[in-house]
């Protein structure tokens, strides 16, 4: 009796054993592949794994001693695993990383290379560009600059042919046609209010018609005004005014459900950033769309885009393989690449040089871009907790479905910000 | 100390250990790292000085963090009251019915238990599913005459948290539904003989008879029903995410202990010594409360 239990006890115990040895046997390279250094890629984008794997395979035949592992975690859990991985001494050698207080996080905490001295051609970059790369607390260029995104209104071209609508210079001509789509029987604008976020992307799309674009920016940043200004109050009374345009029962409409009004021409607008055009293209080939940013209520002023830094390639201070990964960070920084975004993701390359000519989307995104300003609570109110991108996810959703008024909102938002911003402070 | 002695020693120690080895490194070790980390004051994912219980204070009297955690533990409280009432009444009645052995009582039983044995996170995806403004529960409302009673269930703030409970009811009302059919079932039939004999109606014999004897039963599901409503996380994380939308009003300690603890790509940096302490104060509650509640269900216990 007592050796049957023993040897149950050891089958149990060597039971999992055997199976850790046969997983790690699988993850060991291949013989052939003994003697090449192996580079671990992070990246937030599953969709895009197809694409990572064909430049991979194109930087491996350059480079015949590296091969580069690609691993795509889910966007939202993404920085997460990525901190787990991190601050166990472990984790990849060369990943995707955020941009502004979210690349701040890892360097700050001395996870991430300082990159301008392996990479001198960073100093090429546009300073808007460095700028999500950059730590503030000690200067410091932690990330290859990958992509810019623009926030700006998507619109349906058929639509507007349809109903002979032309491109608003101003809040009311938008309105307008926001009236003439909803008496044609087409939802005017398609945007929800269930993920807090895509309530940011609409006030990046529409926020700076009223609170002033750049001159807002510059002076909220300095702590010359504050979020209680008027002309703040005033654009969310307008955000608010948009919700007779909105799908039916908007609070329950979620980031994918208004995406598929939108690229299955239900919706005749939406307020989206620039990475949404791939995937509309991909979803539904004949959707004929175009974009153009938000007019305020003169024509004379200049209607502006939000536009951020996306995304870095950065890499792990703590890697055994800084040259392959020095390596595959200059692939990752090169115009063949930057072009390679362009036409393959239809995303806005952040490489100098890049030739965006060929590509009439990317062309007009440039173009809307000259009138660009800082995509507000994004680039400048990240850093800290609660961030202003959350306070204002939040008091948004209040707002729109009307248990919140404009003023409390703001406040709301004021007070969370000036609990840590020195500049409130004064 | 013989041989024998020593024998069955080594035995002990050899059963006991792993259960040792997973309570200490899974439970107590986390718990005391989370106090640990708790006292100090953090610069991203660094410890950089010890802070005694500023942490704490700050939770508790700092804004915008005092208004957070107080509204997320009134959630909880939401959660623990309703599922108290609703889920473990509804829980206690199934399996009472059960026991009566109605017509097709063993089919459903297993139907009953079938959404326990489903994974939360599929759970939570397909009920957002329905409960989307075009979802089948709109629609069925639409089908049969009530398009008025519509609305966007997840996105609503007075009507979020509730959506949230009644699904998760939908999901676990089978498990105290076994446990006191199990337990109604462990009641001695001489008893419910006597009482019978004595000419007692169902009503009076549920409430006298059956009801103090299964009290340990009871115990044991408001015990978890605490546990479970101060831990309450996926079932929000997956219906309306990590920000407890709309504007907080699913937030719960958990979800503010996570966003808090680790950041998120909205919610900004990770602010780990506040995190811990709300881990921390997660742990005393469950710990407290658990110890109340089986006080004063113990105390209602009868012996035969």
């Amino acid at each position: 009796m007592k050796r049957i239990l023993i040897l149950c006890l050891l089958m149990i115990t060597a039971f999992p054993m055997v199976f850790a040895g046969g997983s790690k046997e699988a993850a060991e390279p291949t013989a052939s592949s003994a003697a090449k250094t192996v580079l671990q890629f992070w990246t937030w984008r599953p969709e895009d794994t197809d694409f990572y794997n064909k430049q991979i395979a194109l930087f491996e035949a350059q480079n015949p001693g590296i091969q580069v592992v690609q691993t795509a975690h889910k966007n939202t859990e993404y920085n997460t695993i990525l901190t787990a991985a991190l601050s166990g001494g472990s984790g990849p050698d060369v990943f995707q990383g955020r941009a502004y207080g979210g690349l701040a996080t890892f360097a700050d905490s001395h996870y991430l290379e300082p990159l301008e001295q392996w990479l001198p051609e960073l100093k090429n970059y546009s300073a808007s560009a460095l700028l999500g790369a950059t730590s503030p607390t000690d200067g410091k260029i932690y990330g290859s600059p990958a992509v810019s995104q623009t926030v700006f209104m998507y619109y349906n071209k058929s639509v507007y042919n349809e109903l002979g609508l032309e491109i608003p210079r101003t809040w009311n001509a938008l309105i307008a046609n926001f009236e003439a789509m909803k008496k044609a029987g087409y939802l005017p604008l398609a945007n929800g209010a269930k993920d807090g976020w895509t309530l940011e992307t609409m006030l990046g799309g529409m926020g700076h018609a009223f609170y002033g674009a750049n001159d807002f920016y510059n002076a909220v940043i300095k702590g010359e005004t504050n979020f209680m200004d008027p002309r703040f109050i005033k654009m969310i009374e307008k955000m608010k005014s948009l919700t007779p345009y909105m799908p039916d029962l908007f609070m329950g409409v979620g980031y994918e459900d208004m995406r598929a009004d939108f690229f299955n021409e239900i919706a005749g607008h939406i307020i989206a950033g620039s990475y949404e055009a791939g995937f509309f293209k991909a979803q539904n080939p004949d959707l004929d769309f175009d974009m153009f940013a938000i007019p305020g209520e003169s024509a004379s002023v200049p209607a502006y885009v939000s536009v951020y830094a996306d995304m870095n390639f950065a890499m792990n201070a703590a890697t055994k393989n800084k040259e392959a990964s020095v390596k595959f960070l200059k692939f990752l920084s090169s115009r063949e690449f930057g072009n390679a975004m362009i036409s393959d993701l239809k995303m806005i390359s952040s490489v100098p040089g890049v030739d965006a000519g060929d590509d009439a989307f990317i062309a007009r995104v440039l173009e809307l871009q000259k009138n660009a300003t800082p995509f507000l609570f994004l680039v400048g109110f990240r850093y800290q907790q609660p961030t202003g991108s959350s306070l204002w996810q939040a008091a948004a959703q209040g707002v729109m479905a009307g248990t919140l008024t404009p003023a409390a909102a703001a406040k709301q938002i004021q007070d969370g910000i000036a609990s840590y911003y020195k500049p409130f402070q004064k | 100390m013989n041989q024998k002695q020593l024998r069955q020693g080594a035995w002990i120690t050899l059963f006991v250990t792993p259960g040792l080895i997973i309570v200490g490194v899974f439970i107590l070790l986390p718990l005391f790292m989370s106090l640990y980390n708790s006292l100090f004051a953090w610069n991203q994912l660094l410890p950089i000085k010890f802070v005694g219980f500023a942490n704490f204070k700050k939770l508790f009297t700092g804004y915008p963090y005092q208004v957070r955690f107080f509204n997320a533990l009134g959630n909880n409280g939401k959660w623990f009251l309703t599922t108290m009432l609703l889920q473990n009444s509804l829980g206690l009645l199934f399996g009472y019915l059960l026991s009566r052995g109605i017509a097709g009582n063993r089919v459903f039983r297993r139907i009953f238990f079938i959404p326990v044995l489903f994974s939360i996170v599929a759970v939570g995806f397909l009920w957002s599913l329905y409960l989307k403004p075009s979802g089948l529960v709109n629609n069925f409302l639409e089908v049969i005459n009530l398009g008025a009673f519509k609305h966007a269930w997840l996105g609503e703030e007075f009507f979020a948290t509730p959506t949230l409970i009644m699904v998760n009811i939908w999901r676990w009302v089978g498990f105290p539904s076994l446990v006191f059919l199990a337990a109604i079932d462990g009641v001695p039939e001489e008893c419910l003989e006597a009482a019978y004999l004595d000419g007692t109606g169902e009503w009076k014999l549920f409430w006298k008879v059956i009801f103090p004897l299964i009290i340990p039963a009871i115990t044991i599901i408001s015990v978890l029903t605490v546990i479970g409503s101060l831990n309450v996380f996926e079932q929000v994380y997956t219906m309306t995410g990590l920000d407890g939308a709309p504007n907080y009003s699913t937030d719960t300690i958990g979800t503010l202990f996570y966003r808090t603890a680790f950041g998120s790509v909205d919610a900004g940096s990770p602010e780990i010594g506040i995190g811990s302490a709300i881990g921390v104060i997660i742990y005393f509650l469950t710990f407290a409360v658990s110890l109340v509640s089986i006080h004063y269900t113990r105390s209602k216990e009868v012996q035969l």
